[in-house]
């Protein structure tokens, strides 16, 4: 059994000018799981739910979004059990590091006080205990200098150690789980390779299990161990790694793989761009949402709903398309080989 | 994005942009005990940009890029340099002579949203660079050259009479390029065209600024922070770090041997959307942050952080931009593959290694 | 120059375009969503209502303004209440009430709305020179407004009153100064913020001039603060006709009717016949109310985001 089972979560809001009672869905009967010692990548573009998909398994949806569906996390449903609890499971069972650290570091507390307030509410330690204990949990996540900077107030730091500070204090309790909602999107390349480093090592060394949250395609190569693609507020496709970038069936992830300038493509080979934008869709119970920009779109897509079933024998390859991107058969022995070098890679 | 061959000596020596020793300081905030330091955020650059090439200027936030491009087009008064486009001394303009000398020079801003008037229709906003410039005089005659712009950036017409917020940001990033090239500009800055856009509409735009420059035969600045957009897109590429350009070169042979350690490191820190790729590449992964514009390094601005840092030079000398262009190396009539760095041979020819663990990361910190 | 002029193209006019920025469908379709807005109707009416007594003050007026009745009735210590004839009884100077009232609107809401444009328009002016040009004109402006703002405007209202002479455009002129410092800073803090953002940079880079720049995108997009401010501004005015009237440098005319007067009057009276403040006072307040909400829906009206 996974860390985290999420099932059928969907989650609606009202809609937007109040009139009426029409909900708007924002997320739509998206099902994945999350493995201990591994990183879950969940991709998307702004309104594929892949934030709100986050948000509802922390508790952290405001009170009118209605919510149906289970996140079982260690055998408990995190979407029944009552706030109380999920209190106590937030930061010392499940933590999270957000896009801005600065939105969420106490900008009047110093680092320091926020690290040491969240290991003694959780481990009970004795200040001093909890003080020495910060200060290793920065130097650890590379930020030099520790004992100094446990002095400092947020916006004395930089975006990168910022961002590293969140991560301690996530780290803190040691989490089984890290939710990481784009925790990489506003530093810049080189501190983004630091940062991406440290969560890798930190997965790798201590087990803890990672949701990662992110539209970068690179990002999730460098680091996922299986990616599920949001579209419009369900599951397209979901694979490993290897065979997902290796064979992008669904339009929208090969569309996508397509459209971005690689920094090793040759020049002059020219961007094959998803027409449209993310906010043309249709809704998912009159076809395929993202009909409106695919290319291979035809009657087949429109007026029937798409299940999310596995891609012909690979039964974890999972995809909701009706007319998939033709598999490359000529591709398969070589990515075969990958996927088993990278099992044997994390047993290891 | 080449709309004539680049391989054409010729086209080499036909500079529409040229830049020398462009600096741009600001006044620092300082205390009551301390004089402030002027911040350096651009500090003694030159730049040849040639007519219908593009030319990509690369570097992380702080590094003084869209100052650059700012200063360039005398948006940001440049505290030092010349600058001349098409022959005309921009720097020597009064405010009237400058404001027409815009024509030639126009600018794509990163948020395309708040780079427009939300309180002005699609129509106003591209008609009115028009009627600055006393083109397309008459009402008949603007909004039929606006619809024709329209129609150039792939708008339907009945765009003209909706305002900015109706529209998805790649839309309204094709507005600002409309209205950019209303006045048939020679030179387009394009600051971070793409950065603000989802990742699916990010090709569209990148697509059609190619296409604009094959049609209009257009001259590019691009800057973005983004390697793999800049390699895709540009002829040539500067890379900047600090204030100052640090590695120049056709784009392939950037791509090919990057020579500068800060270029090094930038190229293995780009995410490949390709786990094969990633699992193999070696990272070169930098220590600290940036330092200070207000209080850069001596010597060279990127001692501090580098993996090749040496006891010797780094620290006290600061490195010119020197050709080390290999003949059979670069790709012929590129033009030449200047790098600023003491080492540069050394590391090129791996006599040094990124070494990590002998620079103390406290060093790096900024004061 | 030459030179110059010949590599650039032909030099473009000087003069300013005529059919200037169209603004023409914004205004359209913020007058349709003002008619949708229920506060905006509600204000509307109620300064409607108001214009009409104005207006229509002799119609409506029972009585002659300031004209004391024979045998009034009123003693030092009461004043006669409601009888037929005057639906709300006399005030203290022996006067109908409701006709005071009425006739009140007409001064109140003249002085009010003509204080408050003159104040708008010196304020606007000074703004749009401090912030739109910036640099020195800011400078010396700012400073200007700032010894301004130093004095207390009923102050500043007395002394330009007492240098004026007591007649009504004197009045208006004494509270317009007072209003100007306050209109200046806020169209000017207001432009300040809107020069920094991207739009305006990117209209100076299209080659537009200053003026253009100034006028049709800095100017336009920073009236919605200073349109409420003129709206709670006109309730404070008519009060501070009242003060001035208090003070004796309003109108010296005993015969014009105006709430700040009555409410002034009243005050001696305001524990045997607290309906005397009350009264003013109410139309004061609903007034004031009035404006408020129309001005609050008209800044909600002219914001573009919320267009559908």
């Amino acid at each position: 059994m996974a860390l985290l089972e999420v099932r059928d979560l969907s989650i609606s809001f009202p809609g937007g000018s109040g009139r009426g009672s029409a909900l708007s869905k924002a997320v739509d009967g998206v099902s994945f799981d999350v493995e201990a010692g591994q990183v879950a990548g969940l991709v998307g573009e702004s309104g594929s739910g892949k934030s709100v998909t986050s948000l509802a398994v922390m508790g952290l949806l405001p009170h009118t979004a209605r919510v149906s569906g289970s996140a079982s996390f260690d055998g408990r449903d995190l979407l029944a059990v009552p706030e109380r609890e999920l209190e106590g499971v937030r930061g010392r069972e499940v933590a999270m590091v957000f896009q801005d650290p600065m939105t969420s570091l106490n900008p009047v507390v110093t680092v320091g006080t926020q690290i040491t307030e969240v290991l003694r509410r959780h481990t009970g330690a004795s200040r001093r205990a909890a003080r020495d204990e910060a200060g290793e949990l920065l130097a650890r996540v590379g930020i030099p200098a520790p004992v100094r900077r446990l002095r400092e107030y947020p916006h004395q730091l930089s975006g990168g150690m910022r961002q590293r500070a969140m991560i301690a204090i996530a780290l803190a309790c040691s989490p089984k789980l890290l939710i990481a909602d784009e925790p990489t999107t506003a530093l810049d390349v080189t501190i983004q390779a630091q940062v991406l480093e440290l969560m890798g090592d930190l997965v790798r060394e201590r087990g803890t299990a990672m949701l990662l949250i992110t539209h970068d395609l690179g990002v999730v190569a460098g680091l996922c161990d299986t990616v599920t693609v949001m579209y419009s507020g369900r599951v397209v496709e979901r694979a490993d790694r290897h065979e997902l970038f290796a064979r992008p069936r669904h339009r929208y992830t090969s569309g996508l793989l397509a459209s971005v300038p690689r920094l090793d493509a040759p020049r002059g080979q020219r961007l094959q761009p998803i027409p449209g934008t993310p906010r043309d869709v249709i809704g998912w119970d009159a076809g395929c949402a993202f009909a409106p920009r695919c290319s291979a779109a035809d009657d087949a897509c429109r007026g029937t709903e798409l299940p999310l079933v596995s891609d012909g024998a690979r039964d974890r390859h999972l995809l909701r398309c009706a007319h998939p991107v033709p598999d490359q058969h000529d591709q398969h022995d070589q990515h075969d080989q990958h996927d088993q070098h990278d099992q044997q890679e994390r047993s290891a | 994005m080449t709309a004539q061959t680049a391989g054409e000596p010729a086209a080499q020596d036909d500079v529409l942009l040229s830049a020398r020793g462009v600096a741009v300081h600001y006044p620092g905030r300082g205390s009551v005990l301390r004089r402030p330091a002027p911040v350096r955020a651009v500090d003694g650059v030159d730049l040849d940009v040639r007519r219908g090439e593009t030319y990509g200027l690369v570097g992380e936030s702080g590094c003084g890029k869209s100052t650059l491009g700012r200063a360039l087009l005398r948006l940001t008064e440049p505290t030092a340099g010349s600058i001349v486009l098409d022959g005309v001394d921009l720097r020597s303009l009064r405010p009237e002579p400058l404001r027409r000398a815009r024509r030639q020079m126009q600018m794509v801003f990163q948020d395309p949203m708040a780079s427009l008037d939300p309180r002005m229709d699609v129509e106003a906003a591209v008609a009115e660079p028009l009627r600055a410039h006393g083109l397309a005089t008459g009402r008949g005659e603007r909004g039929r050259r606006v619809r024709e712009l329209l129609g150039l950036v792939g708008l339907p017409a009945s765009a003209a009479t909706r305002y900015p917020h109706e529209f998805s940001g790649g839309q309204r990033q094709r507005i600002g390029i409309a209205r950019a090239l209303a006045v048939e500009p020679s030179l387009v800055v394009a600051d971070e065209p793409v950065s603000a856009l989802d990742v699916s509409v990010q090709a569209q735009v990148l697509n059609l600024l190619e296409d604009l420059q094959t049609q209009l035969g257009l001259t590019y600045l691009l800057i973005a922070h983004d390697l793999a957009v800049v390699r895709h897109t540009s002829d040539r590429v500067g890379v900047m770090y600090l204030g100052g350009v640090v590695e120049e070169a056709a784009s392939d042979d950037l791509y090919a041997q990057p020579l500068h350690p800060y270029t090094l490191s930038l190229m293995s820190a780009v995410p490949v959307p390709d786990p094969v790729v990633e699992d193999t590449r070696e990272r070169i992964l930098l220590t600290g942050d940036l330092p200070s514009p207000a209080d850069p390094p001596s010597g060279c601005r990127f001692h501090t952080r580098c993996p090749f840092v040496q006891p010797t030079r780094c620290a006290d000398e600061r490195p010119v931009l020197r050709d080390l262009g290999m003949p059979g190396v670069g790709t012929p009539g590129r033009g030449p593959h200047r790098v600023a760095c003491h080492w540069a041979e050394a590391v090129r020819d791996g006599q040094l290694r990124p070494n990590a663990s002998a620079h103390d990361p406290a060093a790096a910190q900024p004061a | 120059m030459t030179q110059v002029s010949d590599a650039l193209g032909p030099a473009a006019p000087t003069t300013p375009d005529p059919d200037a920025v169209g603004s023409g469908g914004l205004w359209h379709s913020a007058w349709r969503r003002l008619r949708r807005n229920p506060a905006a109707i509600a204000g509307a009416a109620i300064v409607a209502l108001f214009l009409l007594v104005a207006v229509f003050a002799p119609l409506i007026a029972p009585g002659q303004p300031g004209v004391p009745l024979p045998n009034s009735g009123v003693t030092p210590s009461s004043v006669p209440g409601p009888s037929p004839g005057h639906p709300l009884g006399l005030d203290s100077p022996g006067t109908d009430l409701l006709t005071q009232l009425v006739y009140g609107a007409r001064q109140s809401l003249l002085i009010g709305v003509v204080s408050t444009a003159l104040g708008l328009a010196g304020g606007a002016v000074l703004g749009v020179l401090a912030g739109g040009l910036g640099g020195w004109v800011d400078v010396v402006v700012m400073r200007v407004v700032d010894i301004l703002l130093s004095i207390p405007s009923l102050l500043l209202a007395v002394s330009v009153a007492a240098v004026l002479g007591q007649r009504p455009v004197s009045v208006m002129i004494a509270i317009a100064v007072a209003q100007v410092p306050i209109f200046a800073r806020l169209l000017r803090g207001s432009m300040l913020a809107q020069r920094g953002s991207d739009y305006v940079l990117a209209v100076h880079s299209l080659g537009v001039r200053r003026r253009t720049v100034v006028m049709s995108h800095l100017l336009p997009n920073s009236l919605g603060p200073v349109i409420v401010q003129a709206t709670l501004t006109l309730a404070t005015a008519i009060i501070e006709v009242a003060a001035l009237s208090y003070l004796g440098l309003g109108d010296s005319n005993p015969s014009t009717a105006e709430w700040g007067r009555m409410l002034v009057n009243a005050q001696s009276r305001l524990s045997t016949d607290p309906h005397l403040a009350l009264w003013p006072g109410f139309c004061i307040a609903v007034t004031a109310l009035g404006f408020t909400l129309f001005g609050e829906a008209l800044r909600e009206a002219l914001d573009p985001k919320g267009r559908k």
